[in-house]
């Protein structure tokens, strides 16, 4: 049982002092979780505290790949306008 | 005849109308505490046109989520607070600071403010602080943040010889709140909705006291977000004033949907030039107003209004050699040279306000008049109009001179011919001046002059190298003496 960090990780350190088990690492191109020590903070914690952290919408996911945080549940922002708005960050990148 | 600059100690009646004047807008204030932000360039309207500040991105981490804030957004093009290039290390921080120092002798003030919550931080943050406080002791250092860990970080902030602090402060009403502020994350939990809004305002209020009675200079930020907390601003001012905090920035939000923020996306709109002016006069009448605020980014480096990041980026300040020692001396002598010219002007001021009070006043008021002013610093009207990428603006009138606010825009030189969405820089430009109804630059070109004419703005190279508030002054007077200041302003003239 352990959480993952996906590459939308803007790396900004949060939940790394944050996990009781060390098990978050800094790594290129972004932070990662050791899933060995992972717990998922059972027994130390209410919420998992990477998740409770993280400002990015989907960023951390479970064992099964679903978002702890899906779109629009921190923001408020409408999952169909981060949609839209993702998609014209990846046409201006090309 | 010569304009009096309006002086706030002779008149303390009128402070809401003078607080605003240029270097006098913390003339209310004790002189303890002036003394402590004569050389602050974010405190002291003054001080800004001299003085140079950097911060070092060493705290990336947020605590809280703010619906203007979008962490995965970072472009090397934007100017605005949350925004970096690259996050440093503290040690790397160290090394930067130095550099800049021994570069940039003028560079009294370090800040801390991100991108995300310095506090949130408080490894990276304090390391920095404590090597700069051993390694580079002539630097001042600051730190700016949302409040939520404040109250619990005040002793570390004396020990660590923070003597200025910033609270962003943006309500003082939990349902003010709940509209800015969509998550805390407060004892090992997130937490949404009314209570998130609930604890920050609580935390930043017991911070503000207990910053104010160890000492600390605080000034508070708020941001402005039209029909969310415009009119509660002025609220706020007041019970911030109440707590102690010596100054108030108010700035407008900003939010575009390209920056992806919930406001940006959700269509929120900014403050015009107007309403936020408005709203820093409603909440002068409580307290000394900031108004040279250039809401810079986290790693931003040099006189405010300019970014110098470019010159110390990490790969450059590697092969610098720096020998701090001799730094600190030039740096002492180049900050001793400028203190000198400052004491020189307010003498000459107050000489000058002294030989105008035996004047009698104009037998009607004249109206007042806005006036935009092309600077590179120095307090001097240095620029050429083509390539100022801000305008400082400032409001003449009988009572005198005083420092509105700038505005920011593409340098007509470097625009080409459109920036972005088919606007010219030169549209752009004369977009952002209106309301003003003069220029003051070193040079203006054949081109703009035309245009500028046209939309009822006098271009005006004649002050070149002049002190901007002497100069501003001279011109109200001979727009007096031809009899503009009877008539509407010529934009007005032309819309009706």
């Amino acid at each position: 049982m352990a959480l993952e960090i996906i590459e939308t990780c803007v790396n900004c350190h949060a939940c790394e002092p944050l996990c009781p088990n060390q098990a978050i690492y800094q790594a290129i191109p972004h932070f990662l979780i050791d899933p060995d020590r992972c717990t998922e903070c059972i027994g130390d914690h209410m919420d998992p505290q990477c998740a409770s952290i993280c400002p990015i919408e989907g960023a951390i996911v479970d064992e099964s790949g679903q978002p702890l945080h899906p779109i629009g549940s921190l923001t408020g922002i409408p999952p169909e306008l981060v949609a839209c708005y993702r998609a014209a960050l990846e046409a201006v990148k090309g | 005849m010569e304009l009096p600059r309006v002086d706030t100690s002779r008149n303390p009646g009128c402070a809401a109308r003078s607080c605003g004047s240029s270097g006098d807008q913390l003339s209310q204030l004790p002189e303890h505490i002036r003394a402590k932000v004569r050389n602050h360039p974010c405190y002291s309207e003054q001080a800004h046109h001299y003085f140079a500040r950097m911060h070092v991105a060493v705290a990336p981490a947020c605590n809280i989520q703010c619906h203007y804030c979008n962490r995965k957004y970072d472009c090397a093009n934007e100017s605005r607070p949350g925004v970096v290039s690259e996050v440093l290390t503290p040690e790397q921080a160290v090394k930067k600071v130095m550099a800049v120092a021994a570069h940039i002798p003028q560079m009294t003030v370090l800040g801390i403010a991100g991108p995300g919550d310095p506090l949130a931080n408080p490894e990276r943050t304090f390391a920095t602080f404590r090597m700069l406080t051993e390694k580079a002791p002539d630097i001042k250092l600051c730190v700016s943040t949302n409040g939520l860990v404040l109250p619990e970080s005040v002793d570390e902030l004396c020990k660590a010889n923070i003597d200025h602090v910033t609270i962003t402060i943006n309500c003082v009403d939990p349902d003010v709140g709940t509209r800015i502020y969509p998550w805390v994350f407060w004892n090992n939990r997130r937490v949404m909705g009314r209570a998130a809004a609930e604890i920050l305002i609580e935390q930043q209020q017991k911070g503000l006291e207990r910053l104010t009675a160890r000492g600390i200079l605080v000034k508070v930020n708020s941001v402005m977000i039209p029909g969310v907390n415009d009119e509660h601003l002025v609220e706020v001012s007041k019970v911030v004033k109440a707590k102690g905090a010596f100054l108030h920035n108010v700035m407008p939000l900003i939010a575009e949907p390209e920056h992806g923020t919930f406001y940006g996306l959700m269509g929120q709109r900014s403050p015009s030039h107007d309403e936020l002016q408005r709203l820093q006069d409603a909440c002068a009448g409580d307290m000394a107003m900031m108004r040279h605020c250039r809401q810079c980014r986290a790693d931003a480096v040099g006189l405010l209004g300019e970014d110098r990041g470019q010159e110390f980026t990490l790969d450059k300040i590697e092969g610098m050699e720096i020998d701090y020692a001799a730094a600190m001396v030039k740096r002492a002598e180049v900050q001793a040279r400028i203190a000198r010219e400052l004491e020189e002007k307010a003498r000459s001021s107050k000489v000058q306000v002294i030989s105008i009070e035996g004047l009698k006043k104009p037998r009607s008021a004249s109206r007042p008049v806005l006036m935009a002013v092309a600077t590179k610093g120095g307090g001097v009207i240095n620029e050429h109009f083509g390539h100022a990428s801000e305008f400082l603006i400032y409001e003449a009138s009988d009572a005198g001179v005083r420092f509105i606010g700038h505005r920011k825009t593409i340098p007509y030189c470097e625009g080409g011919d459109t920036c972005g969405d088919g606007e010219s820089a030169l549209d752009r430009t004369l977009r952002e001046l209106a309301g003003c109804e003069a220029v003051l630059c070193a040079k203006v070109g054949f081109e703009p002059w035309g245009a500028l004419e046209a939309a009822g703005i006098q271009p005006n190279g004649e002050h070149a190298m002049e002190p901007i508030e002497a100069a501003l002054a001279a011109v109200y007077a001979e727009m007096r003496a031809a009899g503009k200041l009877d008539a509407k302003p010529v934009a007005q003239q032309k819309a009706a």
